[in-house]
C-alpha cells in the first residue's frame, strides 16, 4: 500500500501526512506538483498549506499545476484521493467534489480542536460508525464551506456529506457548530462514487498517542482495508 | 494592445464576510445610513489585440480568475493607457 503526497509551492503539511502513514505501517512518498506520473500509488493525499500563496483564490492555482490532470484521472479512475485543508481547498477548485470555500465567518484564522459527527455517506475513507463523535484540529482561514441548496440536497441524498462540525455530545448546536460559520457545518464531504474526500480538519495530526491523539487513524484505515478488499 | 477590467463580486445570497465586517465597522464609526457593504476584487488585464479578445478573457475568468460556483464577474474594455484608479 503506497501513498503519493502531492507536494504544491506552498504546501506545508505534507510531511505530517508522510509521518502519519509511516506510523500506521504504511509506505508514503512526495510526488513533486510538477510530476505528471502517479503510476505505483495506491491513493493520493493533497496536503494543507497555502499553496501558491492561496493567491486569487484558495487552490485556486494549484488547481492547474501539471500533476492535477493526473490526479483527475485518477481520481476518474476510481482510485482514492483525500484533500486535507488546503488539498480540499484545491479538490473544490478543480470540480472533483462540489462547493466552495469562503474566508471565516468573523474573518480569523481558526486554529483549535474541534468536535465532529461522522455522517452516513459513501466514502470510501470512513470507517467509523455514522454517528460517531471524533476530536480533531482545524487550522484554516478559509474553512466557511457553501454550496448552493440543490446541489446539497442532492449531496445528501447520495451520502456526500461526511463530517459535521458538532458540540462534543455530537449534537448540532442551534445558531450552528462550525466555528468557520460553513453552511450546515459541513466540515467534509466526498464525491459520488465516495474515492474522493476533502476535509478541513487534520485527521494526519491525530495519529500518534504520545503526541496528540488516535481520533485520526480511522481515515487512513479505512482506506487501506478497503483497497485490500478489492 | 487592449485593456480590460475585470470586477470580481459573491453572487447574491453568498455570505461575504469581510463586506458585513466592514458595514459594521462602518456602523460603529456613525455612519448609520450604510444599508450594505460588498467587497470584490479589481483586476487590471493588458493583452495583445487578437480575434476575439474579450471571449477569451471570459474564458480566462470562467478557468481562473472567478469561481463560478459563489462569484460573478463583469468585464469592461477600457481605453489603453488608462491609469488604472
Amino acid at each position: 500500500m503506497r501513498f503519493g503526497v502531492v507536494v504544491f509551492p506552498g504546501s506545508n503539511c505534507e510531511q505530517d501526512v508522510v509521518k502519519a502513514c509511516h506510523y500506521l505501517g504504511l509506505q508514503a512518498d512526495y510526488v513533486w506538483h510538477a510530476d505528471t506520473d502517479l503510476s505505483g500509488f495506491d491513493a493520493v493525499v493533497l496536503p494543507g498549506g497555502f499553496s501558491y500563496g492561496d493567491y486569487i483564490r484558495t487552490g485556486a492555482v494549484a488547481r492547474f499545476s501539471p500533476v492535477m490532470g493526473e490526479v483527475i484521472r485518477f481520481a476518474e479512475r476510481g482510485g482514492p484521493v483525500l484533500g486535507i485543508c488546503n488539498g480540499f481547498q484545491i479538490l473544490t477548485e478543480a470540480h472533483l467534489l462540489p462547493g466552495a470555500m469562503l474566508r471565516n465567518r468573523g474573518l480569523k484564522f481558526i486554529c483549535s480542536d474541534v468536535s465532529l459527527k461522522v455522517e452516513r455517506s459513501v466514502c470510501q475513507w470512513v470507517g467509523l460508525p455514522a454517528g460517531s463523535v471524533v476530536r480533531i484540529p482545524i487550522n484554516h482561514n478559509e474553512g466557511n464551506y457553501t454550496v448552493d441548496m440543490g446541489t446539497l440536497m442532492r449531496m445528501v441524498c447520495y451520502g456526500q456529506v461526511v463530517l459535521r462540525y458538532c458540540e462534543p455530545d455530537g449534537s448540532q448546536a442551534p445558531e450552528g457548530s462550525a466555528p468557520n460559520g460553513a453552511f450546515d457545518d459541513i466540515a467534509g464531504v466526498c464525491n459520488e462514487r465516495g474515492n474522493v474526500f476533502g476535509l478541513m480538519p487534520h485527521p494526519e495530526r491525530m495519529v500518534d498517542p504520545e503526541a496528540s491523539g488516535t481520533d485520526g487513524q480511522s481515515f487512513f484505515q479505512a482506506i487501506v482495508e478497503r483497497l485490500a478488499s478489492v | 494592445m487592449a485593456s480590460y477590467e475585470v470586477f470580481v463580486t459573491y453572487k447574491k445570497g453568498i455570505f461575504d464576510p469581510p463586506g458585513v465586517t466592514a458595514e459594521r465597522a462602518l456602523s460603529n464609526l456613525g455612519y448609520d445610513e450604510v444599508a450594505s457593504v460588498k467587497i470584490g476584487k479589481y483586476i487590471r488585464l493588458v493583452v495583445e489585440d487578437r480575434e476575439g479578445g474579450l471571449d477569451r478573457v471570459k474564458e480566462m475568468c470562467d478557468k481562473l480568475l472567478a469561481n463560478p460556483v459563489i462569484e460573478d464577474y463583469r468585464i469592461v474594455e477600457v481605453e489603453e493607457g488608462t491609469v488604472a484608479p
